[in-house]
């Protein structure tokens, strides 16, 4: 290796050392965070925003990444070079630290002393034995228990408090590590996608979010489906009653399981979540009640939807569309109800709402046919969201060591006092590994209490 | 009696207690300061109480939940986690001119809830129905209200330090003369956001594990996980900055306010402004 070679490496780690570095990157990865949140994500972008962007605009963001952007190269690239930037700084700094943390500087000197932003120097009266004596207990009491060193008749003393929360730094870059770890894990050998399964039925594999077939290695059937509001409309529960089967039989201790939001469903690694409903397209038949305003017996009817089906008075009827909760649309009804549309030769089709709850209410109408509506058997169709990720306990384990380094690191602080008496005068140094601002209020303190003795 | 009569009474409470600590500013009369200090604390017990109030209330609707679930109730309780923090730091370093530059805040949540907002209890939607919410949505609302009260104490700083380099003696500006050293103010913001940013990781932290528990994805760079990320990332930056050194004073302050200002919109911001899995928190 030449001179210029080592030059350039040596640069090239100064680079990766330093700390600027980091507080660089810490605010660009926040700066360019921003755009994600602006600009619309695959893969829930709007066809009008597209629509809405000029083609050069459009060819920019897409070269730039922007619709992808917490995935776009550059962006990986941001945290790689954070990650890199973190172990970098930690190989430098930690071999030092750990050498403040076991070895310390027992000795305050002359040159030692220059390089303390705090020092303090008191002349004071007595004998060098009771001085010593005298500093001893204070700073016992007011600090730490100091250790004693003498050197050709000077005499040192050294205390400190929590050396190891020296240590809670690189725990907590550590941590960021073991998240990433975890996350790349997730990644690789895990996958997140989509089933819907209609009431009755089951599925064997799932859609993944990059539109794969990915089989489940079991099947998942779907027993029910329900849903339940509160009195203001708003939904209350959506409910999948799930069962795993293996070979077609249920797996015990997996049969009729609940499945509700915030409350999932996990069979071998794989975790169904509740996500979304509807109403099966196939299948479902209505059932009406159909009398004449004249009088005359009521007569049932049955129709499938988009069946016209003829009418004992002459004409027909459809079923247009369909709810099991009519108050998402009219809040003041509740209850199934159905949009049937009837012809009855003479003038244009007539489209209107019955409600199972309410069977008379058609009669407002002022129709000559008086409809009421007796439900469906339709069935609905559950969305469950399905994700694997077998990378997920490393992330908790990462995150629970963040919490941990940073107590250690944010609550604790390693603060050193060196005291060395000779000549009738008495010098105070000290330090703190962090917020020195606030150590140096304690140290004031301290002096004041010093020469007060 | 009612959670919403005790709300007012909550909201007249802070605005009685920032008018005592402006007075306190004014006529440096310390009678003044300790009422305004003493008046923030009646009202917190009050709001404390309305709060527990509304979670009753609730229940006896039938819908029993904590009362954290839509925008209206996380305003008061941001109002409530404000004058937490202030009080904590009031009564451990006892800098009570602090105060007028913290209560206002709290006031501004509570009136803005009070008279701006739907104070109806409504249901939870199933989103929602877990005890993750009551942890996710009290360890990231201490955390803002740690910035916020950071975010007071660097206005304090930088109109103390401007007025000290034209000035040359702190003798003049009777007002600010009042203020702690430009040193203490800074070691103030310094600790404020020491117990804001574990307690914003710890948001972060459960706000992940409940995603997870609830849709199966840790993190999905929604907006509100996005922004609550760029916050972390601003308050590391400064304390990367402050712990090494250097950044102390001026620019600490400047960062410390930008911090609470990304902070702001990641709570209300992204609510009004983007669109995402916290819709629930806009309404």
């Amino acid at each position: 290796m030449t001179t210029k070679d080592r030059g350039f490496l040596q640069a090239l780690w100064d680079f990766f050392c330093a700390l600027k570095l980091s507080i660089s990157l810490l605010i660009l990865l926040a700066v360019t965070s921003i755009i994600g949140t602006v600009i619309p994500q695959v893969p829930n972008i709007p066809e009008e925003y597209i629509h809405s962007l000029s083609q050069t605009k459009l060819q920019l963001y897409d070269k730039l990444g922007f619709f992808d952007m917490y995935h776009s190269w550059w962006f990986i690239l941001l945290l790689y070079l954070l990650t890199v930037n973190l172990i970098a700084c930690s190989i430098k700094r930690l071999p030092r630290v750990w050498k403040i943390v076991s070895e310390p500087t027992l000795v305050m000197d002359e040159a030692f002393e220059k390089s303390l932003s705090l020092t303090h120097d008191v002349k004071m009266k007595g004998e060098s034995a009771t001085l010593r004596e005298k500093m001893v207990s204070f700073l016992t009491s007011e600090f730490a228990k100091p250790v004693v060193t003498e050197i050709d008749g000077t005499c040192h003393l050294f205390a400190q408090k929590t050396p190891y929360s020296r240590l809670g730094v690189y725990v907590v870059h550590f941590s960021i590590i073991i998240i990433f770890i975890g996350a790349i894990i997730g990644s690789y050998f895990g996958y997140k996608g989509f089933v819907t399964i209609v009431e009755g039925q089951s599925v064997d594999s799932l859609t993944s979010r990059s539109g794969k077939t990915i089989p489940l290695g079991f099947a998942l059937k779907c027993e029910k489906f329900s849903v339940s509001f509160y009195d203001t409309g708003a939904p209350k529960e959506f409910k999948s009653i799930l069962t795993v089967l293996e070979n077609g039989q249920p797996v015990p201790g997996y049969i009729n399981i609940p499945t509700i939001v915030n409350s999932p469903l996990t069979y071998k690694g794989i975790t169904f979540y509740q996500s979304s409903y509807g109403s099966a397209s196939e299948g479902g038949t209505f059932y009406f009640t159909v009398r004449s305003r004249k009088g005359g017996a009521p007569v049932k009817l049955t129709a499938r939807q988009g069946d016209k089906v003829p009418l004992p008075g002459g004409g027909t009827m459809q079923v247009l569309e369909s709810t099991d909760e009519v108050r998402n649309f009219i809040p003041q009804f509740s209850g199934p109800a159905a949009r049937i549309e009837v012809a009855t030769g003479s003038g244009a089709p007539q489209a209107f709402i019955v409600m199972r709850n309410y069977p008379e209410l058609d009669e407002q109408r002022g129709g000559d046919t008086i409809f009421s509506y007796d439900g469906s058997d339709q069935k609905f169709y559950t969305g469950l969201q399905v994700a694997k990720d077998p990378g997920v306990w490393v992330v908790w384990l990462g995150c629970a060591l963040m919490v941990i380094g940073i107590c250690m690191a944010f609550f604790m602080s390693h603060k050193r006092v060196w005291i060395r008496i000779a000549n009738g005068h008495v010098v105070m140094g000290g330090s703190a590994s962090k917020n020195p601002a606030g150590f140096q209020l304690q140290f004031d303190a301290l002096v004041d209490k010093l020469t007060k003795l | 009696m009612s959670s919403s009569l005790l709300f007012n009474v909550t909201t007249f409470a802070y605005l009685a207690s920032t008018v005592a600590f402006f007075a306190f500013l004014a006529s440096r009369n310390k009678n003044l300061g300790l009422a305004g200090s003493g008046i923030a604390f009646f009202g917190f017990i009050v709001q404390t109480v309305a709060i527990g109030l509304r979670w009753q209330e609730s229940y006896a609707m039938g819908h029993g939940h904590a009362p954290l679930s839509n925008l209206y109730e996380s305003v008061v309780f941001f109002s409530w986690t404000i004058i937490l923090i202030f009080g904590f730091l009031d009564l451990k370093y006892k800098y009570r001119v602090v105060g007028a530059f913290v209560v206002p805040f709290a006031l501004l949540g509570m009136a803005w809830a009070q008279l701006g907002m739907n104070s109806g209890i409504e249901p939870l939607v199933p989103a929602l129905q877990s005890n993750w919410l009551l942890y996710h949505v009290i360890t990231c609302f201490l955390g803002y209200a740690a910035f916020a009260v950071a975010c007071g104490i660097s206005i304090m700083y930088l109109i103390k330090e401007k007025q000290e380099t034209t000035d040359g003696n702190s003798q003049a500006g009777g007002v600010i003369a009042m203020f702690p050293s430009i040193k203490i103010l800074d070691d103030l913001n310094y600790k404020a956001i020491m117990i804001g940013f574990p307690l914003l990781t710890l948001g972060i932290i459960t706000g992940a594990a409940w995603a997870n528990y609830a849709w199966g994805t840790y993190w999905s760079w929604d907006p509100k996980e996005t922004w609550s990320l760029i916050v972390w990332f601003i308050y590391a930056a400064f304390l990367h900055a402050r712990i090494t050194r250097g950044w102390v004073g001026r620019r600490a302050a400047i960062l410390s306010i930008v911090g609470f200002a990304a902070t702001i919109f990641c709570y209300l911001g992204v609510n009004l402004f983007l669109s995402g899995l916290h819709s629930y928190g806009g309404r």
